[in-house]
C-alpha cells in the first residue's frame, strides 16, 4: 500500500489500473482531460490500451468493441461529452456491455464554465438516453473515495453487465489529498459472468444467470454470439414481440436490486437530528463541517450522503432520516436529487432544495445560515 | 448451392432485404469470400452500423455486432486493438458510413487500423423510407428532395484515400465475380482496406427514378470490368424529365493501394501478425 498527494483525475486513474483496467478511449475535455492524460501514460506500460478517438461518441463506441473483446474498459469525460455520450450509454444499457464512464461535472448547460464545478448533470445521469434504463450513478466525496469507487464502478460493470456511471464535480477532480492506494485482493475484482455451456447450439447468449445476468464470453472465444441494440431476445436476435420486451426491459431493471445493499449511504449525526442536510460529492463535505459548527451552536443537525445516487438508496433513505423535521437538499445545481427527497421524505418531513449555481462551490456559511433561519422560523420538528 | 451456406445462422431467416435488392448480392460474395478462407468464424467479427446493409451481419455466423448508427468503426477500433489476432470486418451503408459516421470513417483510414470495411453503397436511406443520403446524385428524387437533389455526392473512395487509407476499391452488385475478388485483397491487405460497393435500392431510389427493377437498375450501371457508368441518361426510360443530370463514369477495381505501418503494429501489440505485403 502507498500513500500518495494526488488529484482526484489521478486518483481515478490510479483507481482503474488497480481495477484491472486496461482500455481507455477517450476524447479530451476540461475538467476531466487528466483522467486520459494519466491513463495514456499508465495503461500502455501496463499492457493495456490507450485510445483517443474523435469524438464522444467515438470514445464510448471503441470501450464497446475492447469490452466485448474482453477488456476491462472505461472513458471519462465531462458533461458536453457526457451529452454526446447518451446514445452508447442506452447501447450499452440494452446489449448489456459492461464499461466505465466518469463524468467530471462542469457548469452548463452548452458549453458553460468549462472550468468551474457544478452538480448539474445528475439527472442528466439518470436520464440522458432515450427509453427507460435502470442506471448506476456512483458519487463519491473524497479523492480517496474517487480512488476506492472507480475500482467499484469496474465490479459493479462487470458483475452486472451494465455501463456505470462515476460523477464527481471539478473541485474533486483537481483537488489534491493524501490517498491510500489499496490494491485490492485477485478475489475482491468481480468479472463479467462465463457462461457454464461450451459453444454450440445449448448456448443462448441472452439466457440470464440467477442474478438476472446473462453470462458474456468473449468476442473470439468460439462462442459466435449476435449483439444488438435492437429488441433481442434469449438468443439475442431481434425481436418486436411485446412479451418479449417487457421480459427483457424487467429483467434489466431488476438485475440492478442488489445495488442498493452492496452500496450504502453515509450517516453522519442524524440519529437524534431535527435538521438532517442531504448533499452529495463535494457539497457533502461542506455540509458535514456545517453540521458539527451548528451543533456547537446548538441545533441539532446530520447529513445523509448518499454514495449511490442512482438507482436511489430508498429503504436507507425512509431508516435514517424518516424523523426529521427538516431536510435540506444542498447541491450545485437548480434542484435536481432534491426530487427524489420530495418524493420519498414523509409527509411530516419539511424538504427545502439549495441550489448553487454559478461555479463556486458551496460554503459552510450558507448551509449555517440556510439551518439557522430556518430553525428560527420554528420550523416543525417532531 | 453457396459454398458459404453452412456460415450462415439459418434460424434468423428470412431475412428483411427487399425482393430484387442488390445487398444480398454483396452478401453473399462476402460470405463466399469467407467460406473459402475460413472452417469456422470464431475468429471474425462482423461489425455494422444502423440501415439496411447493417442487418446483413446478423445473418452470418461470426461474432456479430450491430451497434448503433453511422458508431461501427468506433466499436470495431476498439475490438481490433483489444484483440489483434480477430480478423475485423466492418459493414455499413452509405448513409450510415458517410453521412451520420463519416467522422468515423476520416479517423479510422487515418488511424490504419488493420481491418476492411465494406460500404454497401445504394444511394439512400432505404430502411427509413429513400431519403436524400450524402452518395445522391444531384437532382435526383427522393421523398425528401421532391423537386430533385440539390446536393452534390460523395465519392467515398476519393474521400478515404484523402484521409489515408491504404487500400481502397471500388465494386459493384452486379459484377460478384468481380467484387468476390476484390473482398479477397481487401483481407489480404495490411492495413484499413475500403470497399465502395454500389448497389440499388429498388423499391425507393429506383422507383422515385424510375430507373426499372432491380437487374435493370444494376445493369443499367455496368459497363466494363473497370468502369461503372453512373448515368442515368443513358437508361431509355430515363430520356424523361429533361435535364436528368449526367454522371461521370466511374472506375472500379483497386483504386488505390500504398504500404504504411498499422497501429497495431506501431503500438506493438501482441498477438497481431501482421499480414505479407
Amino acid at each position: 500500500m502507498a500513500t500518495e498527494l494526488v488529484s482526484g483525475n489521478e486518483a481515478c486513474a490510479r483507481g482503474a489500473m488497480a481495477a484491472g483496467c486496461n482500455f481507455f478511449g477517450g476524447y479530451p475535455i476540461s475538467p476531466s482531460s487528466e483522467v486520459a492524460e494519466a491513463l495514456a501514460r499508465l495503461l500502455p506500460k501496463n499492457g493495456g490500451v490507450f485510445l483517443q478517438m474523435e469524438d464522444e461518441m467515438g470514445s464510448l463506441g471503441s470501450v464497446l468493441g475492447a469490452s466485448l473483446g474482453g477488456a476491462k474498459a472505461m472513458t471519462a469525460t465531462s458533461g458536453p461529452g457526457f451529452t454526446l455520450m447518451q446514445e452508447h450509454l442506452g447501447y450499452a444499457t440494452l446489449a448489456e456491455i459492461p464499461c466505465v464512464v466518469v463524468d467530471v461535472m462542469r457548469v452548463g448547460p452548452s458549453t458553460g464554465v468549462p472550468t468551474a464545478p457544478s452538480q448539474g448533470d445528475v439527472m442528466q445521469a439518470r436520464w440522458g438516453s432515450h427509453g427507460d434504463r435502470a442506471v448506476i450513478v456512483l458519487a463519491p466525496a473524497s479523492v480517496q473515495e474517487i480512488y476506492e469507487m472507480t475500482i467499484i464502478a469496474f465490479n459493479l460493470a462487470e458483475r452486472l453487465r451494465t455501463p456505470v456511471v462515476l460523477i464527481y464535480d471539478e473541485v474533486l477532480a483537481h483537488m489534491r489529498e493524501r490517498v491510500e492506494l489499496l490494491v485490492p485482493h485477485q478475489e475482491d475484482l468481480w468479472r463479467r459472468p462465463k457462461p457454464s455451456v461450451p459453444p454450440g447450439p445449448g448456448y443462448r447468449p441472452y439466457l440470464a444467470n440467477e442474478e438476472g445476468v446473462a453470462p458474456l464470453p468473449n468476442f473470439g472465444d468460439g462462442y459466435r454470439f449476435h449483439v444488438t441494440g435492437l429488441m433481442h431476445d434469449e438468443r439475442g436476435y431481434p425481436t418486436t414481440q411485446a412479451k418479449a420486451v417487457s421480459q427483457l426491459m424487467s429483467r434489466l431493471k431488476n438485475k440492478m436490486e442488489p445495488v442498493t445493499e452492496w452500496i450504502l449511504p453515509e450517516s453522519y449525526r442524524l440519529e437524534d437530528a431535527d435538521l438532517a442536510f442531504v448533499a452529495y460529492g463535494i457539497t457533502a463535505r461542506v455540509a458535514k463541517e456545517a453540521v458539527d459548527r451548528l451543533r456547537d451552536a446548538g441545533i441539532l443537525a446530520g447529513l445523509f450522503r448518499p454514495r449511490l445516487l442512482w438507482p436511489v438508496p430508498v429503504t436507507d433513505f425512509q431508516k435514517l432520516l424518516g424523523h426529521a423535521g427538516i431536510a435540506v437538499v444542498a447541491e450545485m445545481n437548480q434542484g435536481q436529487w432534491v426530487e427524489v427527497v420530495e418524493r420519498l421524505a414523509p409527509r411530516s418531513m419539511q424538504v427545502l432544495g439549495q441550489g448553487k449555481l454559478g461555479g463556486e462551490p458551496m460554503t459552510t456559511e450558507e448551509l449555517m445560515n440556510v439551518a439557522e433561519t430556518l430553525m428560527q422560523k420554528g420550523a416543525r420538528v417532531l | 448451392m453457396n459454398p458459404g451456406k453452412a456460415l450462415l445462422r439459418q434460424d434468423m431467416m428470412p431475412h428483411i432485404l427487399c425482393p430484387g435488392c442488390g445487398h444480398g448480392i454483396v452478401m453473399s460474395a462476402l460470405v463466399r469470400v469467407l467460406a473459402k478462407r475460413y472452417a469456422s468464424l470464431d475468429q471474425v467479427a462482423l461489425v455494422a452500423g444502423i440501415g439496411c446493409s447493417s442487418r446483413v451481419v446478423g445473418y452470418i455466423d461470426a461474432n456479430t455486432l450491430h451497434t448503433t448508427h453511422g458508431r461501427a468503426l468506433s466499436f470495431a477500433t476498439g475490438l481490433k486493438l483489444a484483440r489483434p489476432e480477430l480478423t475485423v470486418i466492418v459493414v455499413t451503408g452509405d448513409g450510415d458510413g458517410l453521412g451520420i459516421g463519416g467522422n468515423h470513417l476520416i479517423h479510422a483510414a487515418r488511424r490504419n487500423v488493420d481491418l476492411t470495411c465494406i460500404l454497401f453503397n445504394n444511394e439512400t436511406y432505404g430502411m427509413t423510407g429513400g431519403q436524400l443520403a450524402p452518395t445522391t446524385v444531384t437532382q435526383a428524387f427522393t421523398t425528401t428532395t421532391p423537386y430533385g437533389n440539390h446536393e452534390s455526392a460523395f465519392d467515398a473512395t476519393a474521400l478515404v484515400t484523402a484521409a489515408g487509407a491504404t487500400f481502397v476499391a471500388r465494386a459493384q452488385a452486379y459484377r460478384p465475380d468481380l467484387l468476390e475478388g476484390l473482398i479477397e485483397q481487401a483481407l489480404d491487405h495490411r492495413g484499413f482496406s475500403f470497399l465502395d460497393v454500389l448497389t440499388d435500392c429498388t423499391e425507393y431510389f429506383s422507383r422515385k427514378n424510375q430507373l426499372g427493377a432491380g437487374s435493370d437498375l444494376l445493369f443499367s450501371q455496368t459497363r466494363s470490368d473497370t468502369e461503372i457508368s453512373l448515368d442515368l441518361t443513358e437508361w431509355p426510360r430515363l430520356q424523361e424529365p429533361d435535364g436528368f443530370p449526367v454522371r461521370n463514369l466511374m472506375p472500379m477495381g483497386v483504386l488505390h493501394e500504398s504500404n504504411r505501418p498499422t497501429l497495431e503494429e506501431v503500438m506493438e501489440l501482441p498477438g497481431y501478425r501482421p499480414k505479407e505485403g
